[in-house]
């Protein structure tokens, strides 16, 4: 794919990085988009909090999880949701609608890192923006703990950042599927579905039930939230740090292995309607 | 009757549209269908583990979720020219209604029936007649009277909301996001018992967006239970009316934006 005029003009990690940057610097100007956000995900922590509140009032059998812990897993999902892979780029399925999808075949660029690139600014700047106000007014007023030590939070952070590659990974196997499925509405509602219960997002997943946790935790999904925020709220004890982190990296290598492989069967049945 | 007529012909069309998008329309509906399916999971799970929330069991919460949601998806697939008319404002399409001699809201709300809400309809319709079977309730004609106008009512209550949010985008020209919060939040608050809010929250949702009065008052004259916040009983039976009253109330205000109307001139 790479032309050897191009190669020499702009060596291609430059290329991603510039993509990366410049999609980046693009999303961070919806700042009023993202205020609706922060206020939305404010207004739905303080409803969680309180069924969960509710719930946990009701009961006085022991728990898998402390109250206080279900706090601020809830807080962290709430500043953490858009990172989710829950939907598909629009731009991109615009370009597989209209065709355009050729222009991007004839950049000299590796089409799977291009789209990554794509997802990965797509899933950071829009998080950045509102999980910095949503952390600090949810420390402030609405019971959201500090990591429960510093080796916790170092091992959040991590976490998170890997967290955010396979989301992307996520994201652009979703990117992908648009050239079977076009529309990309029914198979992303699909996605989202399982993406939304199996991260931790509608419940913390040591609530579900105990038979259900090995399918749990056979899943992918449980890197996006569970974990890190489980290890922030310290319900994960550092001798486990190592073996989540190191699954939570084999699910990202693993999905974007399957993207790229995915992809190339795309290309090679690719048609492309004139017009 | 004209009015009628013209809005079924308006559906009439909006549905035999929707109909060449076969395979669109039935992955659209079978997704939603299980996403909100996912979320009834969620709740079953949290039921699982704590066995009840203030002395309410699932079948109870169920018969809670499934009015609500079904109200809702009615309202969600009714009132969508509504729910996308920010674009219109922005656009100048609104010009075009304008100059026709017919109502407004009657051209919008003719705008579209969004068929693939019967995902969301069709799951709240099985969790509503699993609640009705389940939670031992004594059932009789006018309580079954009472269910359906606690939807219908509910069913006006979003309606109004939406209408509302419709409403504001004369002034600040985009649709705000923000009013979305106010309808899919009340949507996942209704699917609790109020008495599990704290009283500044429950007071919202009787008084400012009554969604307690199309859901959580009816169905505890339903299941004949006690009302921890003291509300009599006469109250649970008439309460559906708010509903009606509230879209009534959002359509005066949305004729005054109409008057405040200036078109963008695009």
């Amino acid at each position: 794919m790479v032309l050897p005029f191009y190669k020499d003009a702009l060596s291609p990690m430059t290329a991603y990085w510039a993509i990366l940057s410049a999609r980046f610097r693009m999303l961070l100007q919806y700042r009023a988009a993202a205020f609706a956000g922060f206020v939305t995900q404010l207004f739905w922590g303080v409803i969680r909090v309180m069924i969960f509140s509710a719930f946990y009032r009701s009961s006085n059998a022991p728990q898998p999880m402390t109250y206080e812990e279900v706090q601020t897993y809830i807080w962290l999902g709430q500043a953490m949701l858009v990172m989710l892979p829950w939907n598909v780029d629009p731009e991109i399925r615009q370009m597989v609608r209209t065709g355009g999808v050729a222009y991007e075949l004839l950049r000299p660029l590796d089409l799977y890192l291009l789209w990554f690139s794509r997802a990965l600014a797509w899933r950071t700047a829009p998080t950045l923006l509102r999980a910095i106000p949503l952390f600090t007014v949810a420390w402030l007023f609405f019971g959201l703990q500090f990591p429960a030590t510093w080796i916790a939070a170092a091992a959040w952070m991590f976490a998170t950042l890997l967290a955010i590659l396979l989301s992307s990974a996520i994201s652009t196997l979703l990117s992908i599927s648009l050239l079977w499925t076009i529309s990309g509405e029914g198979i992303a509602n699909l996605i989202f579905a399982s993406v939304v219960v199996f991260s931790g997002m509608v419940i913390p997943l040591p609530l579900f039930p105990d038979w259900l946790q090995p399918a749990i935790k056979l899943l992918p999904f449980r890197g996006l939230c569970d974990v890190p925020f489980r290890i922030y709220a310290g319900h994960i004890p550092p001798s486990e740090y190592l073996h989540e982190l190191l699954l939570q990296s084999a699910w990202t290598v693993g999905l974007i292995i399957l993207g790229r492989w995915v992809l190339s069967r795309g290309m090679r049945r690719l048609v492309v309607q004139g017009g | 009757m004209t009015a009628i007529k013209l809005y079924f012909r308006y559906i009439a069309i909006s549905v035999r549209s929707q109909m060449e998008y076969r395979a669109s329309f039935l992955m659209n509906s079978l997704g939603q269908f299980l996403m909100t399916g996912i979320e009834f999971l969620g709740l079953w799970a949290l039921f699982d583990r704590f066995g009840s929330v203030h002395g309410w069991r699932l079948p109870e919460v169920a018969l809670l979720y499934g009015m609500v949601n079904v109200a809702f998806s009615i309202t969600d697939a009714a009132a969508r020219g509504f729910d996308t008319f920010g674009n219109m404002i922005k656009s100048g399409d609104f010009d075009r209604l304008l100059l026709r001699p017919r109502s407004t809201a009657l051209q919008l709300a003719g705008q579209e029936l969004t068929l693939r809400r019967i995902g969301r309809f069709i799951q709240g319709l099985i969790i509503l007649i699993w609640a009705a079977a389940e939670a031992g309730i004594n059932w009789s004609p006018a309580k079954i009277f009472l269910a359906l106008a606690a939807i219908f009512g509910g069913s006006c209550l979003f309606f109004g909301l939406i209408v509302l949010q419709a409403t504001l985008s004369f002034w600040t020209t985009e649709s705000l996001e923000i009013m979305n919060t106010v309808t899919y939040g009340g949507l996942e608050t209704a699917q609790y018992p109020l008495a599990i809010y704290r009283p500044w929250f429950r007071t919202i949702f009787i008084f400012v967006i009554p969604l307690a009065c199309v859901n959580y008052f009816p169905a505890l004259a339903i299941l004949e239970r006690a009302d921890p916040l003291g509300m009599p009983v006469f109250w649970q039976w008439l309460s559906p009316a708010i509903g009606i009253l509230f879209l009534m109330i959002a359509l005066q205000i949305w004729q005054l934006g109409v008057r405040h109307y200036r078109s963008t001139g695009s």
